[in-house]
């Protein structure tokens, strides 16, 4: 029987926007709370969870999410306690990194595409790839719908959080979390190295628009999918790796919502 | 029964003793102030009240029926955030429109409601903060120095309009202030905290402690100056009144 999602563009479009659909909420956090570097600390561990999942063949999936939750846990462990936070980021990325790209080189008998890893590979999402990130991006916009408030009132402040009864150490989990399902699902999509763009760009060119955190997010999405679509479609045509085509697409749209901005400050106000 | 009950706390933070066996206790419709140098722990004391910092030792009873409105030191909102006032009182929960029109009314600024928080003023983001305290209908209102950054003249102002909100709610206020002069006149209680606490009672009493005057020194005279001047001028003004009507 063929169906819809036989096409490999169908598939590879449809994947472009799952990631974009989960990255929105989680990326207007990484900006809000100035966690750019701490997303991209979590992706760069990745890697080291695609060695591991290869290794001991289970699903890069889990391999990935276990390695990026645990790089969460480390970080947010180890931070506060003499060295500043963007020094242990910096620290732990890129070794992550170097680690999980030097034990993916060791792997005895597995000869894989590395590129495809660091860069994405959208266009060989399979229909079961389909599903994982359907299924990731759907869990990770029911986390951040259910705690959405409480999220919220602990990224302004802990204090004020607490005083009404919300603990913002579990909401920094709870963010964590999705952000690792985020991560496992947006490898295959736009690659390890630059996940933390997809997350922050769309976000960060929703920002001009929005007055509310809710209407960031959606714009962020509406955007990030543009960008998708777009990149894919861009990637396709001029043959180009489709991850860094559909973040040229990001930053074009972020280039013109700043000229946009501008222009709206100086000429309408 | 105390609203609040603070006993022999102890907080230790990076093992540094920072509160060592305070107690406190804040009674129905009670003004309390605690005033202390910086490092005194008066910011560790409130934070162990809302429940943010677990005691070392000692307890924090919360009488059962206990709401508290809490306004934080300055907080600063990052302008990546969009975020209206309005859609800020109804955060972490939801309240009606009228509700937020009331509290905003209560608190001096009724017209704010569909500006960004990142663009509002020192004194108007105070304001904003002590509305959203005031949704949840407390019974005591804490406020940690809350005119930090606010002139003279806006945080006598800020003062006046919780004295106010004080008499509306008749709900207790605690409050950390090293504005000694302007907040003693309207305490019921001081509290001088400098790791424990020092010397507390009435106003007066607090002011011319020698524990309080040791810790304030000569900064204190000036202080203390202006706030028997407060004091006059008011009794003064009444007098004035008073010649007025006979």
């Amino acid at each position: 029987m063929i169906t819809f999602f036989d096409s490999f563009l169908v598939r590879a479009a449809f994947a472009g926007f799952g990631v974009a659909l989960a990255a929105a909420p989680l990326g207007c956090f990484v900006v809000w709370r100035r966690m750019a570097y701490f997303g991209e600390a979590t992706a760069h561990a990745s890697i080291l969870g695609v060695a591991l999942a290869l290794t001991f063949s289970f699903s890069l999936f889990g391999g990935v999410l276990i390695v990026a939750l645990l790089m969460a846990t480390v970080v947010s462990g180890i931070s506060g306690r003499g060295y500043a936070m963007d020094t242990l980021l910096g620290v732990t990325a890129h070794s992550s990194l170097a680690v999980g790209l030097v034990s993916v080189s060791l792997l005895q008998g597995v000869r894989i595409d590395l590129m495809s890893y660091l860069f994405g590979d959208i266009l060989s999402v399979s229909k079961n790839d389909l599903l994982m990130i359907w299924g990731g991006a759907i869990s990770v916009l029911i986390i951040i719908k259910w705690r959405w408030s409480a999220l919220l009132i602990s990224t302004i402040n802990p204090d004020l959080a607490h005083a009404s009864g919300i603990n913002p150490k579990r909401e920094q989990l709870v963010l964590t979390i999705a952000l690792a399902i985020v991560v496992a699902v947006a490898i295959k999509v736009i690659g390890i190295l630059l996940i933390a763009a997809m997350l922050i760009i769309p976000a960060a060119a929703a920002r001009p628009f929005s007055q509310t955190p809710e209407k960031m997010v959606f714009v962020a999405a509406s955007l990030g999918g543009l960008s998708a679509i777009g990149g894919l479609r861009l990637a396709y045509i001029y043959d180009t790796p489709t991850g860094p085509t559909i973040v040229c697409v990001a930053t074009t749209i972020f280039v013109m919502s700043i000229i946009g901005n501008y222009l709206q400050r100086t000429f309408i106000k | 029964m105390s609203l609040l009950n603070v006993s022999e706390l102890t907080i230790k933070i990076r093992k540094k003793t920072v509160l060592h066996k305070v107690d406190l206790s804040v009674e129905r419709g009670e003004i309390v102030t605690i005033v202390g140098p910086n490092g005194s722990g008066k910011s560790t004391l409130l934070k162990a009240i809302i429940g943010a910092l677990e005691p070392d030792s000692g307890s924090v009873g919360r009488s059962s029926d206990l709401r508290i409105g809490y306004v934080p030191q300055k907080l600063h909102i990052d302008p990546t955030f969009p975020l209206t006032v309005r859609r800020f009182l109804c955060l972490p929960y939801h309240f009606t429109k009228l509700a937020i029109q009331q509290s905003l009314e209560q608190a001096g600024v009724e017209d704010l409601e569909l500006q960004q928080m990142a663009d509002l003023s020192g004194g108007q983001f105070q304001r904003v903060l002590l509305a959203r305290a005031l949704l949840s209908k407390p019974n005591l209102l804490i406020l940690d120095e809350p005119t930090q950054g606010l002139d003279q003249a806006g945080s006598a102002n800020f003062y006046r309009q919780i004295e106010g909100v004080r008499n509306q709610l008749a709900c207790s206020v605690l409050m950390v202030s090293h504005e000694l002069h302007v907040v003693m006149a309207t305490s019921d209680k001081v509290i001088c905290l400098n790791g424990h606490v020092c010397c507390e009672g009435k106003p007066e009493q607090v002011a011319s402690a020698p524990e309080y005057l040791a810790l304030f020194g000569s900064g204190t005279q000036g202080a203390l100056a202006l706030y028997r001047h407060e004091h006059t001028h008011s009794h003064d003004h009444s007098h004035h009144h008073f010649h007025e009507n006979s």
